[in-house]
């Protein structure tokens, strides 16, 4: 059954084998094609012989460069390291409070702290400190923690209800959950906080606010409501709201509060790259 | 082989192969690939529109995407690939399946079973969280029984063959049904919480575990997707051309060095990882030295259309066959590149992989089953011709801009993606954050769900076409490139 032909077109000889119609031709390989096989594995072999390759049984050939990832990941920040430290070291020994005297080191800050925020802190508080729904604004000068470059790096490192032992925290009481106040006075303490801020609100409604106002919430938001930062309490004054600034949200924030988190980035950025984003965040707009 | 020593034609089938079950996998195949294509279509807008999440977890990116996965390629590429190697193996070792049309039946339900089991669950939230091998335990041991009846209903075939030797196509048909077993059953070994439950954990763990799924990962795309459909393509390109295959010495040797290198080239998707250094730089060399073995096959692709490459004219359905061909060497030339640990330094965890994967996806994978199913349909319905050859070119030119589009836009957005993650600025700070990155990509990614949405249209083209075809339509149109080739359609 094997019967060589002669193809053709091209003049070359069949294999003679046949299935379904189908021939082969007994074409040579291409010596292009060949050659290039041949390269490539002359390529993996000096590879082999050069870098890392292959196991023995309780070890591997190392190659003549002795190489390896991991040291080339080492060097590479350790040189990273050493390029920076002419800056770090003056940011390790000085307190964020001073650091802001000095241009130079200040530029760097923004320079390191953008990134820094971009990475981290802009998936809650937007681009550039924009803030969103329950994520407070960083860019207007309303600090719930407090706005100075010291406190900025306080909240920055423990963190808001976080974990960490050192964390700011603070708890807006469950008024309605717990019993506290009723429905009404809640209503009432809304209209008194609106007209704080001058917004449209229920004049007598107001004033029968007020003084559930200063039984129950003056503590915390000071007696004329522009906030007691040391307790984390919010100005009540400024327009600025974080859950909402209607009636429907301050009572929802009154009668069944929402407290929001921040992580401790302590541990997670070195210290460092913590003073260079609070450094940063205090330049967005409001730094006091 | 008594008789029968001169002549040229082929000897008339001797008897009745088995085609019944050819004809379902072939409509399975349809079916399927329109579903991965539309949930593909799906998820690519999902990315750049993330409401397209609905908010449901059901719907959601990460429980869709193996859904498109397993859809294009173990539902649409494995129907095809079942298709033409129980068609081939009869044609080429002119006998009927072993085990006779019953058992090739056991086979397309089972696997069919598998397919939904599998979608199921991923929608509902099952997953080994392995890709490409998400399905949970009991589906993997029952895809194992089918694969097993698939193995020895294929090699059964080839044992009782009335040809003297075997084809090339069956080669690499059991190449890759013997491999994908292996494969299968090792990357998937678990242990079940318990008997009734869904949930296992892999046997592996660690980096043993990570080496083992890219193991697995990458021979999938090497014995699946490549082996698998070169079977395709040695079957489908010469009979469509008419043409011998251009060299059997090729053939030969590009088979052994695939079936050999391809196995180790694995941990190049692990570079600069955990995994140690000698088993990377296994991982690239071997990926280097695989260019030409792939080559091997485009080469006897190509070649084997010389003195007929004036087909092409007046032949859509070898253009399907011939660009798959080109695309086939694309890819497999941008693979070996992509293995090199410094360019892959750059092209990792990047959309340019997705760009690669979908070069050879869609432009090697899905059209030369195109080819292989324009080529099918009439002779397995019976019909004399397609029922339109100028729609068939009109899906091409639809699915190829589609391509161009899709990967040519991962290109881009792939490579400005590595970029920007590696640019540093003067003082040493990163100069881009991850989410500007991500803002940077958005218009790539319309783009892409954009070829997307062609691509899907051309293949509702052919669903048209092959069905008018099964109904025994013909279109009244004009003959391809202003030639009558054909004998007289049949007049209607």
């Amino acid at each position: 059954m094997a019967t060589v032909e002669k193809d053709e077109f091209t003049g070359t000889e069949t294999t003679g084998h046949e299935w379904d119609g189908i021939k082969e031709l007994n074409t040579p390989m291409p010596k292009w094609w060949l050659y290039s096989y041949y390269a490539c594995i002359i390529f993996a072999v000096g590879y082999w012989v050069i870098y890392p390759s292959w196991p023995t049984f309780s070890d591997y050939a190392k190659g003549m460069q002795g190489y390896s990832s991991r040291a080339e990941h080492d060097a590479d920040l350790a040189a990273q390291r050493q390029s920076r430290s002419q800056w770090t070291e003056k940011f390790a020994a000085m307190d964020v409070s001073d650091l802001g005297d000095d241009h130079q080191l200040l530029d760097y800050a923004m320079a390191g702290g953008k990134i820094i925020f971009a990475e981290n802190c802009a998936p809650c508080h937007g681009n550039a400190g924009a803030g969103a729904p329950g994520y407070p604004v960083l860019a207007d000068d309303d600090w719930i923690w407090g706005g100075t470059r010291d406190a900025i790096h306080t909240t920055v490192s423990y963190g808001v209800r976080s974990d960490h032992d050192d964390t700011r925290a603070s708890e807006m009481p469950n008024f309605l959950g717990d019993e506290v106040l009723e429905e009404t006075q809640i209503a009432d303490v809304s209209h008194y906080v609106l007209s704080l801020s001058g917004a449209a609100s229920d004049a007598s409604a107001a004033e029968r606010g007020a003084v559930v106002f200063e039984d129950e919430c003056a503590a915390c938001h000071g007696e004329d409501g522009k906030g007691v930062a040391d307790m984390g309490g919010p100005n009540l004054t400024d327009g600025i709201w974080l859950y909402g600034k209607d009636t429907a949200g301050i009572n929802a924030q009154i009668g069944k509060p929402r407290h929001g988190v921040m992580p401790a980035w302590s541990g997670r950025l070195s210290d460092v790259e913590i003073k260079l984003v609070s450094l940063y965040v205090h330049s967005l707009g409001g730094g006091q | 082989m008594s008789g029968q020593t001169g002549p040229v034609t082929p000897a008339p089938a001797p008897l009745a192969y088995d085609d019944e079950v050819i004809r379902k996998f072939v409509v399975a195949t349809i079916f399927w690939g329109v579903v991965g294509f539309t949930v593909g279509v799906l998820i690519a807008f999902q990315l750049a529109f993330p409401a397209l999440n609905l908010d449901l977890e059901w719907t959601s990116f990460g429980r869709l995407r193996p859904v498109h996965t397993s859809a294009v390629i173990f539902a649409f590429g494995g129907n095809i690939l079942l298709a033409t190697s129980l068609y081939v193996v009869q044609r080429t070792s002119r006998v009927s399946l072993f085990g006779g049309s019953a058992t090739a039946h056991v086979i397309f339900w089972g696997y069919q079973i598998f397919i939904v089991m599998a979608a199921l669950s991923y929608v509902l939230g099952y997953s080994q969280s392995k890709e490409y091998a998400e399905p949970e335990w009991f589906i993997d041991l029952w895809l194992t029984i089918v694969w097993v009846i698939y193995l020895v209903v294929f090699a059964g075939t080839i044992l009782i063959r009335k040809e003297k030797h075997i084809y090339v196509a069956n080669w690499f048909f059991l190449a890759f049904i013997v491999t994908i077993a292996m494969l299968h059953i090792i990357n998937n070994l678990a242990v079940p919480v318990s008997m009734t439950g869904a949930k296992s954990y892999i046997l592996w763990s660690g980096v043993q575990d990570a080496m083992t799924q890219w193991w697995y990962g990458h021979n999938a795309v090497g014995f699946f997707l490549t082996a698998g459909f070169l079977g395709i393509m040695y079957y489908f390109i010469p009979k469509q051309a008419d043409r011998p295959v251009y060299s059997y010495r090729l053939s030969v040797v590009h088979f052994w060095s695939i079936t050999f290198l391809y196995i180790w080239a694995g941990p190049h998707h692990l570079h600069y990882t955990a995994l140690p250094d000698w088993t990377q730089t296994l991982g690239m060399t071997f990926s280097v030295m695989l260019w030409m073995p792939s080559w091997g096959g485009m080469i006897n692709g190509f070649m084997t259309l010389s003195g007929a490459w004036d087909k092409l004219r007046t032949d859509p359905i070898l253009r399907f066959l011939v660009t798959s061909v080109g695309f086939y060497g694309m890819s497999t030339f941008e693979g070996p590149l992509m293995s090199i640990k410094a360019v892959n330094a750059l092209s990792h965890y990047t959309d340019w992989t997705i760009g690669h994967v979908h070069s050879g996806a869609l432009g090697w994978n899905a059209f030369i089953t195109f080819g292989a199913l324009y080529y099918l349909v009439p002779r397995l319905w019976g019909r004399e011709r397609l029922y339109s050859l100028r729609l068939v070119n009109t899906h091409f030119w639809i699915a190829t801009m589609g391509i161009v589009l899709y990967i040519s836009s991962m290109w881009v957005s792939g490579i400005m993606q590595g970029l920007m993650w590696r640019t540093y600025d003067q003082l040493g700070f990163l100069q881009y954050s991850f989410i500007e990155t991500v803002e940077a990509m958005h218009p790539y990614y319309i783009i892409r769900g954009l070829g997307g949405v062609l691509f899907l249209l051309g293949s509702l083209i052919m669903v048209y076409n092959l069905i008018m075809t099964i109904k025994g339509r013909v279109r009244n149109e004009a003959p391809m490139g202003g030639q009558v080739t054909a004998p007289a359609a049949a007049a209607n």
